[in-house]
């Protein structure tokens, strides 16, 4: 197991250009499970590639294990990678696949059939050891690449968006099985997604990435209730933090926490809704519409509420917002600043 | 239904047989003119005692291809043919998979670099190989001169390229693989431009150097498209006799007379139709054989 850690991190892939990663700095802690976040384009596979040492870095360090690895090969850092693809050895059968790593590593001989079986079945695909690549389905070929990763006990893991080739419904039990497997084996692990629900829910720390500069470097509720700007806020949560601009500061608030004045008997924030789209989920609605009177007229919101109450189209409610729940940004920065008092009306 | 009939009627004119037929009697018409014809003719003289010059025909049954392989030029052709056909097929294979590994990843010129690789497979065979007689010639080769120059050998000592039996198989053997290489180097790259990106990444990572990578992932990977190269490649060397005519027109000794050039000397320069074409029968089975597989390589890389 390893710390990895990345000082002023660049890469400019075009000469003039903006960078694809900017001075990135982060340190994981031993056996963490740490999620790149970000959009497409937001430089988190660059990042990771660079960590595994299959692109160069323009400038900065890398350290696994406290040592810089800039110089090294990556078969000499001592990681495994799990790629989108998976990136299986298609003439090579599963045995063969999962092996190659030892073979790689001149693991001596003896051994490779015990390891093989030992990774095998832990991730729950000894019977298909005799099958090749092709046989297999989507979910079968994951566990392949992920056996074929662990099977030399690497000190970090790094896994390249690993479930967005599974279907819906397999990438949830996926999901459960990457987590309780991170749980057994400890492995420092760094995971790269675009899907911030795997990240809040896999993730002992989120990176929020945008551009290739780091937004937001904290756990999951951190990210989530405390967004350092207004890129995480609207990032993070479907559907995203509402923004409303207020003097010289944008003022969010989650639509979970935009509800009825009637159920809020605390210190809030009153507006009129009127509701324009009503979306039945079975467990919750989204309501869809905008503000109604004031400085914030025609203003669109979104509120995410609990049945119980039923909802019109063009009908208009009183909403409130508590004020403890109201999130501050600088307008000109877009950084979180510090609760204010503000005129509403 | 009023849209539907017209449709209908559109369809029934295409499957009808006589248009279908039509569409295809050209393609069959080229094939037997040109090729049915040509064979057909070759396997009836191989039984006959056709010469140029002579009116009379008669059925000699298998006295053609008994004394070809009793004649020691034959023996000796055949021969040439194997090892000229399996030298320039290792040799291409090994070159023009070094090339494409090297013109895989963009470099400043690579443009310019494939462009003079491509450049012997444009040009007309006869142009290139008659620059290589001279390039080879006895008195004024430039290779020979280089190494004058470079002391290696004396003025009168100097190796005679087309002259000495091995050193004149080799020059025919090289001059070929010049020609062949372009092709070859052209399929493989696209055979390793197949291989998508992650693979040779996955296997760095999982501690492969590079000619582990090479042959235990990229050159498995290329195996279906190697194949194709190889055959293709052997077909062109075994028929081919544009580059051994013109070096050395079989010589020194039938040293590098292959099948094909010992069957145009035979028939058509001395005048022995029924022996050439009993000779260039040899050629069908290997031929026959290398098609059958190219077939089934076809058909299992649809299937899978």
């Amino acid at each position: 197991m390893a710390v990895v850690e990345t000082r002023h991190l660049t890469k400019i892939f075009k000469q003039g250009e903006l960078g694809a990663v900017n001075n990135v700095n982060l340190k994981t802690r031993e056996g963490e499970f740490l999620v790149f976040l970000g959009p497409s384009g937001s430089g988190k596979t660059t990042l990771l590639r660079m960590i595994a040492g299959l692109e160069v870095p323009t400038a900065g360090e890398i350290l696994i294990g406290g040592q810089v690895v800039n110089h090294l090969a990556p078969r000499e850092r001592r990681i495994a990678m799990v790629f989108q693809s998976y990136a299986l050895y298609p003439h090579l059968s599963v045995y063969k696949n999962i092996a190659f790593p030892l073979k790689a590593q001149k693991v001596k001989k003896e051994l490779h059939k015990e390891k093989v079986e030992w990774a095998a079945s832990l991730l729950g695909i000894s019977a298909l050891l005799q099958r090749k690549p092709r046989e297999l389905s989507g979910g079968e070929r994951q566990r392949v690449a992920l056996a074929r990763a662990i099977v030399r006990e690497p000190s970090v893991f790094l896994l390249d968006e690993p479930l967005s080739n599974l279907d819906a419904k397999l990438r949830l039990s996926a999901r459960e099985e990457l987590e309780r497997f991170h749980r057994r084996i400890g492995t420092t692990t760094i995971y790269v997604t675009h899907d911030q629900v795997e990240a809040m829910a896999m993730g002992d720390r989120i990176v929020v990435l945008n551009n290739g500069v780091v937004h937001h470097f904290g756990t999951p509720k951190e990210v989530y209730d405390e967004p350092a700007d207004t890129f995480v806020a609207t990032f993070l949560g479907s559907p995203p933090m509402n923004l409303i601009e207020n003097d010289n500061v944008i003022v969010g608030f989650r639509p979970e926490h935009f509800r009825l004045s009637e159920t809020l008997d605390e210190a809030k924030v009153n507006f009129k809704f009127r509701v324009e789209n009503v979306e039945y989920l079975g467990a919750e609605y989204i309501l869809s519409g905008s503000l109604l009177g004031g400085r914030f007229e025609g203003k669109e919101v979104i509120a995410r509420l609990l049945l119980g109450h039923t909802y019109e189209a063009g009908a208009t409610y009183d909403f409130a917002v508590p004020e403890r729940h109201l999130k501050f940004f600088d307008r000109s920065t877009e950084k979180r600043v510090e609760a204010r008092a503000l005129t509403w009306q | 239904m009023a849209i539907a009939g017209p449709k209908i009627r559109s369809i029934g004119a295409a499957q009808s047989p006589l248009l279908g037929a039509a569409m295809f009697s050209p393609a069959v018409l080229y094939l037997v003119l040109v090729i049915g014809a040509p064979f057909a003719l070759a396997v009836f003289y191989a039984f006959s005692d056709a010469r140029i010059g002579s009116t009379g025909l008669h059925f000699v049954g298998l006295e053609n291809f008994r004394s070809i392989l009793q004649s020691p030029s034959f023996r000796m052709a055949l021969k040439n043919s194997v090892v000229f056909t399996v030298c320039a097929q290792i040799i291409v294979v090994v070159c023009s998979g070094a090339l494409s590994i090297a013109l895989e990843k963009p470099f400043r010129g690579r443009g310019l670099v494939r462009f003079l690789i491509l450049l012997p497979w444009v040009a007309p065979v006869s142009l290139g190989s008659i620059g290589w007689k001279w390039i080879l010639d006895s008195i004024y080769s430039v290779i020979t001169w280089v190494l004058i120059w470079l002391h290696i050998y004396k003025p009168y000592s100097a190796p005679m390229w087309l002259g000495e039996p091995h050193l004149a198989m080799a020059s025919v053997i090289l001059v070929h693989c010049w020609r062949l290489i372009p092709f070859s180097t052209v399929v493989m790259l696209a055979g390793r431009t197949a291989i998508p990106k992650e693979i040779p990444e996955a296997a760095a990572i999982d501690g492969a150097g590079f000619w582990r990578t090479l042959f235990q992932i990229n050159l498995p990977m290329m195996l279906p498209i190697i194949n194709v190269a190889v055959l293709f490649g052997t077909i062109f060397t075994f028929t081919d006799m544009t580059v051994v005519y013109i070096l050395t027109a079989g010589g020194p000794f039938d040293s590098t007379q292959t099948l094909p050039s010992l069957a145009f000397a035979t028939g058509i320069q001395g005048s022995d139709l029924a022996a050439g074409a009993a000779i260039s029968l040899f050629l069908v089975p290997v031929l026959v054989l290398i098609a059958y597989l190219m077939l089934r390589m076809a058909h299992r890389a649809e299937v899978v």
